[in-house]
């Protein structure tokens, strides 16, 4: 029981990391890209004072910290809980 | 028509001719060098009477709270070329400037997601503890200590040669002299104070250089009715709105792409920083230790927005341009400006405290992999006592820092951030994908992780050699044979590569019986 139980979170720590690096990976390339193919779309104006590549650039930064926000809220509630669970069921062994 | 204005704005004077006594001694900045110096000398007697063993020598006995972890992981990562680099480069090109901004900081979430707590659970001091786990220790740790040693010594040069530049420019001390104090005052910190106090000299640093950068920003926007827009719209009506978007610097966007790559997975392989998570009590610890370490770094990176367009606005391009060609004391000239020449000797001593405490964290994980990983699992085979490991540590602290001076010395007039973003290329081919495929791969062998790390680091540093920036920047030749400028793009896919083809073209019945083990210890830690 202990193993499948930890198997089911280990599978789902990785599913979960993988995941949530992929989504940075898409975020900071499709803002390079961006910047490479389509320079006249980042500098067009979103308001006075504000194009759209800096407005972007702040979104990653700020994009990234969620992130990081995301996973650790995860792992602080469920992914602890579940090695708790692991380690309560390797001491009654 | 508004072409027309642009280009007239381009030729004329951009901004009147600043007085700067930037690169002369004055007073306040020498006091404000002396109190950090005294203050982190008193900090490393303290910590020398707490490093007695190992344990605490290299990971500060395991006691540093998450908050205080992710201020060092801040103070160890943001290094000169963040601060003064970046608000140099937007003063003088806007927007462009903001890429990079963007791209240090993308590597933080990988760190968290991928490596922060396997690492903490699987190892003890160095990040070949963990490559090594369930492998043959030999030719796992040789490999390692060459991918560390050479990220740490390409990355302590580039810190080097800019701390050099910067003091000269700052205190009006000559570049030898300047290179020689770093090291004495760094040599001191690592050699008595160890892990313990390395961590301090970086959450000081941490502190004075968020608080620093905090406040000049908030002085810019003072000056603009606290709206960084009406900032970014005063950069755009005096230089156009070019500036706000992107110029030049992506011209080629492979090179760019590349860069990236190198920027984002090279963060989760950097020695110095993977070393910190070994000074907290816990994967949960180190877990949460990162997300304050981004939030920091990324607060500071938002920050170099304002601050670049605030002396791009303040003190102008063509001001910063000429007391510094590179721009790199676009930061200094802003506090110049709005804080006079108390202001500006504060932020001449924040630029120097960067220095110290990076340059520590490096010749620390430096030493730990020439003393824990060659020496005592390498040549001693695990059996030296505390007292040899503690010395060994020691010699080879002396020896990286002689190393680091000799080598700066060397490397004069080098590109700074080129060599910065060397270092990062060989940490994301020579350690990541080690790192990577054996805490996570059940099939890896001994001999496909060696070859992904020795093949890794050593086409990362061939395809340097052959790339445009040696062969025709430096060399005058008139073409180079490969065409990137950073070759991540390419060694980054080819070291993976390597470790999964050898690996599966060899068994490690050791390594693949082990992984049940490991897998387990990786998430639940020690039993």
């Amino acid at each position: 029981m202990s193993d499948l139980r930890f198997q089911t979170l280990a599978a789902t720590r990785w599913r979960i990391a993988i995941s949530l690096t992929a989504l940075m990976v898409v975020i900071y390339f499709g803002f390079i890209l961006l910047i490479a193919y389509d320079k006249p779309l980042m500098g067009r104006l979103v308001t006075r004072g504000l194009s759209l590549g800096v407005l972007l650039g702040a979104l990653v930064i700020v994009l990234s910290w969620v992130l990081t926000w995301v996973y650790v809220r995860w792992a602080n509630t469920h992914y602890d809980a579940g090695l708790a669970a692991v380690r309560r069921e390797d001491a009654a062994r | 028509m508004t072409s027309l204005l642009q280009a007239a704005a381009q030729q004329a004077p951009a901004a009147p001719e600043v007085t700067t006594r930037i690169g002369e001694p004055n007073a306040i900045s020498v006091a404000f060098f002396f109190a950090f110096i005294a203050i982190t000398l008193g900090i490393t007697w303290w910590a020398a009477r707490r490093t007695r063993t190992t344990e605490e020598f290299y990971a500060a006995g395991r006691t540093i709270t998450p908050v205080q972890n992710g201020f060092a992981l801040a103070g160890d990562y943001m290094s000169a070329a963040s601060f003064l680099g970046i608000a140099g480069l937007v003063s003088t090109t806007g927007f462009d400037g903001l890429i990079y901004s963007t791209g240090w900081l993308v590597g933080w979430p990988v760190v968290l997601f991928l490596i922060a707590e396997p690492l903490r659970n699987l190892g003890r001091y160095t990040f070949a503890d963990v490559v090594a786990a369930r492998l043959r220790q030999t030719p796992v740790r040789i490999a390692a200590a060459i991918g560390t040693l050479a990220t740490v010594i390409f990355y302590l040069i580039a810190q080097m040669v800019g701390a050099g530049g910067l003091i000269r420019l700052m205190f009006g001390l000559s570049y030898e002299t300047a290179i020689v104090i770093v090291g004495a005052a760094m040599l001191a910190y690592v050699l008595f104070g160890g892990m313990i106090a390395t961590t301090w000299v970086q959450i000081v640093k941490a502190g004075l250089l968020l608080g620093g950068a905090a406040l000049l920003a908030i002085l810019v926007l003072a000056k603009f009715g606290m709206n960084p827009l009406a900032l970014f719209a005063a950069a755009a009506d005096k230089y156009g709105d070019a500036v706000l978007a992107p110029g030049k610097l992506v011209a080629a966007p492979l090179d760019a792409v590349s860069l990236g790559m190198a920027l984002m997975f090279g963060t989760a392989g950097l020695p110095h920083i993977l070393m910190r998570f070994y000074t907290v009590p816990d994967a949960r610890a180190a877990r949460t230790s990162v997300f304050y370490a981004t939030g920091l770094i990324g607060f500071f990176y938002l920050l170099t927005f304002v601050l670049g367009f605030g002396a791009m606005v303040l003190v102008g391009p063509a001001a910063i341009k000429a007391v510094d060609a590179g721009g790199n004391m676009a930061a200094p000239l802003l506090a110049e400006v709005l804080g006079g020449t108390p202001f500006l000797g504060f932020i001449a001593a924040v630029a120097f405290a960067t220095i110290l405490a990076v340059v520590a964290g490096l010749t620390l994980s430096g030493a730990a992999a020439l003393s824990h990983d060659l020496w005592v699992n390498v040549v001693r085979h695990g059996e030296a006592d505390a007292k040899e490991q503690l010395n060994v540590a020691r010699g080879a602290t002396v020896a990286l820092g002689v190393i680091a001076v000799l080598l700066g010395i060397l490397f004069k007039g080098q590109n700074v951030a080129y060599m910065v973003s060397l270092a990062f290329a060989i940490a994301a081919s020579g350690n990541f994908p080690a790192l990577v495929l054996s805490i996570f791969w059940k099939r890896c062998t001994t001999e496909g992780i060696v070859s992904s790390m020795v093949i890794g680091t050593g086409t990362t540093l061939l395809l340097i050699w052959l790339s445009p920036t040696i062969q025709v920047d430096i060399l005058k030749h008139p073409g180079a044979w490969f065409p990137l400028k950073n070759p991540a793009l390419v060694t980054i896919p080819l070291s993976f590569a390597i470790g999964v083809v050898v690996s599966l073209a060899t068994r490690d019945d050791v390594a693949s019986e082990g992984f049940a083990a490991a897998e387990r210890r990786m998430h639940v830690g020690e039993a």
